[in-house]
């Protein structure tokens, strides 16, 4: 029993020495599962970031001489219908990858944050409104929601981020609205208003900064669903044009060859697996590491 | 509860009539001219000014936006969807054709969804850190990232086209040939589960990790109950809220799975008819697609949010 109350006490102390900051990185490198899907995430970053010089070959150098080569040494895995290398092609996915999953959830996350924060401030009508409007967008299948949209807008991919952003946009303004429910009867919302502070001012100084750090894990794990959805886009047909280099295009029109080079199909999938695992490992580190509260739910 | 249940069927509607608003704007921004479509597909090339009038008035596009829409909501209540401006035939019948295969398809899928996932997560969670629960939780980490449609290649390149077990694609009603019809099905509805599943485990793993920690477990511990007992009266109850607030959310994932897979294996249901509609422009079908989809997830989810008081008692509806 003398042990246990020990234990408590060592443990108090220590947390209260340990900082907020020393605290999130001991429990964020604390699993080597986390630190590998950051290392993917940086891997990935760097590839994208030096595709030219990474990359064997021109991505869209047509050799029209040696279509559907078996990999080889000259051409690790293979070419394309085009003769198009497809380590090359893969590797330039990365940036199409980066680049939809970073544009879609800062456009969504930035529209989404804002929604929910005027719902959950204001609340009465205005939140009634927002919020019904936002059950509503996510009723709708988010990959039914998104084809409709980005095939509406023309595919290509501007629009493609535009309806990736229209189908994940509920989810952060339900997400923050539910936060700024919750902090914004703190006292020192009270004491902000008191002191003469306008609705703005506390929205943007005490309401965003405090409700935000959930959002954050949302957001990470977020960029693994974008990337899945805007594969699947490009799958379907709707995405990412071609000639470009994207992973969940590259898989369909491997597909047509899956019986002589699978390699094909498999390598961009592969890639695009990879990628979203470890969004998913880092999302899964840092709401530990924030919010632990949020187990369960995310 | 009454009152309880009232509200959140007023909700309800309320939420069902702004999709229908959204979804129906959402088409009448569609670029171009949808009758073109219409008479492209019905070779009408020759079609004179009176006669395209007639049409306009036959698919009752003539009127004003803000009336048509009235006139779309009026049919809905009759169940009268509108018309196919590519197959020429009734919304309403068309998906009375599509919902069941679709509906076969994604109830197969949710429910070994749920048996398998919440068995997973809460084997996982009992015995945690242990093998069975790092190689599960490890298998579920991936389940939740891979690209659905590309495990239906993977798998019809393996058991399809390799070890030639399974048919690679096609849909037969279990009423007609009941054998090639869950051969057909293995692979699908394997995909279409494959997310839910994961999350699911991952959902109840982390779920049944909370309770276990609470102190009425440790009461339970103590006063002598045996496992079995603790594990499923206590436990399971408890644990298994958060994880049946998302079924609504998975019904969602997995109709969305259903546009993506359907493709793959060539299934007649709604979410092909609906990549096929969005690509022949048949707008009137994407509409009631999407609004029969959006209907049936808003349904899940007030049948979730009712059940739920019975669950959990603790729950007061204020």
């Amino acid at each position: 029993m003398s042990q246990d109350i020990k234990n408590t006490t060592y443990f108090s102390e220590m947390k209260a020495r340990v900082s907020g900051f020393e605290r999130f990185r001991r429990v964020f490198f604390g699993r080597k599962i986390v630190v590998f899907g950051l290392v993917i995430i940086v891997i990935l970053v760097i590839t994208a970031i030096f595709a030219p010089l990474i990359a064997p070959y021109d991505p869209y150098e047509q050799d029209l001489k040696q279509p559907l080569a078996q990999p080889n040494r000259n051409h690790l895995l293979g070419t394309d219908s085009l003769g198009r290398d497809t380590l090359s092609r893969v590797i330039f996915g990365a940036r199409i990858s980066l680049l939809v999953g970073i544009t879609a959830i800062a456009l969504a996350g930035t529209v989404g944050t804002a929604l929910g924060l005027i719902a959950g401030y204001f609340g009465g009508a205005t939140y009634a409104i927002i919020m019904r409007a936002m059950d509503a967008l996510m009723a709708i299948p988010m990959l039914a929601l998104v084809l409709v949209i980005a095939s509406m807008l023309g595919g290509g991919l501007k629009n493609v981020v535009i309806a990736l952003s229209v189908g994940a946009v509920a989810m952060y303004a339900r997400m923050m609205c539910g936060q700024v429910l919750a902090v914004r009867e703190n006292d020192y919302v009270f004491a902000s208003r008191a002191m003469g502070a306008n609705n703005l001012q506390i929205m943007l100084r005490h309401l965003l900064p405090n409700c935000f750090p959930p959002l954050i894990v949302v957001m990470t794990m977020q960029m693994g669903v974008m990337i899945l959805a805007e594969a699947g886009l490009s799958f379907l047909g709707v995405g990412i044009e071609p000639p470009v280099a994207a992973w969940g295009a590259m898989v369909t029109d491997g597909y047509r060859f899956l019986l002589t080079n699978p390699i094909l199909s498999f390598a961009p999938g592969l890639a695009i697996m990879l990628v979203v695992f470890a969004y998913n490992m880092v999302g899964d580190g840092l709401r530990d590491a924030i919010d632990p509260r949020l187990r369960g739910t995310l | 509860m009454t009152s309880y249940i009232i509200r959140r069927l007023i909700q309800a509607v309320i939420v069902i009539v702004l999709i229908s608003l959204f979804v129906f704007l959402l088409m009448r921004l569609l670029p171009g001219d949808p009758l073109m479509l219409f008479i492209a597909t019905n070779e009408l090339t020759q079609i004179s000014e009176e006669q395209y009038q007639a049409l306009l008035v036959k698919f009752g596009m003539d009127k004003p936006v803000p009336l048509q829409y009235l006139t779309w909501m009026a049919g809905l209540f009759r169940g009268d969807l509108g018309r196919s401006l590519f197959f020429d035939e009734n919304v309403s019948s068309i998906l009375a054709e599509r919902l069941p295969v679709t509906a076969h398809l994604s109830i197969l899928a949710l429910i070994i969804a749920i048996v398998l996932g919440v068995t997973a997560g809460v084997i996982c969670a009992l015995r945690r850190g242990g093998f069975i629960d790092t190689l599960v939780t490890s298998i579920a980490n991936f389940g939740i990232s891979i690209p659905i449609f590309w495990l239906g290649v993977l798998l019809i390149y393996f058991f399809g086209l390799y070890l030639r077990w399974l048919p690679i694609q096609g849909y037969t009603s279990p009423f007609e040939d009941l054998v090639l019809s869950t051969r057909q099905l293995i692979m699908p509805v394997f995909c279409m589960a494959v997310t839910a599943m994961a999350s699911k485990a991952r959902l109840t793993r982390s779920s049944i990790l909370e309770v276990v920690r609470q102190d009425y477990i440790r009461t339970a511990w103590a006063k002598g109950l045996r496992e079995r007992v603790i594990v499923i009266r206590h436990v399971l109850k408890n644990g298994m809220i958060p994880v049946i607030t998302m079924i609504g959310m998975q019904v969602s994932h997995i109709f969305g799975g259903s546009v993506l897979i359907e493709t793959v294996y060539n299934i007649p249901g709604m979410g092909r008819l609906m990549v096929s509609s969005v690509f022949s422009q048949d707008f009137v079908v994407v509409q009631g697609c999407s609004l029969l989809f959006a209907f049936i997830v808003v349904m899940v989810n007030l049948l979730v949010d009712i059940s739920y008081g019975w669950l959990d008692p603790r729950i007061r509806y204020g």
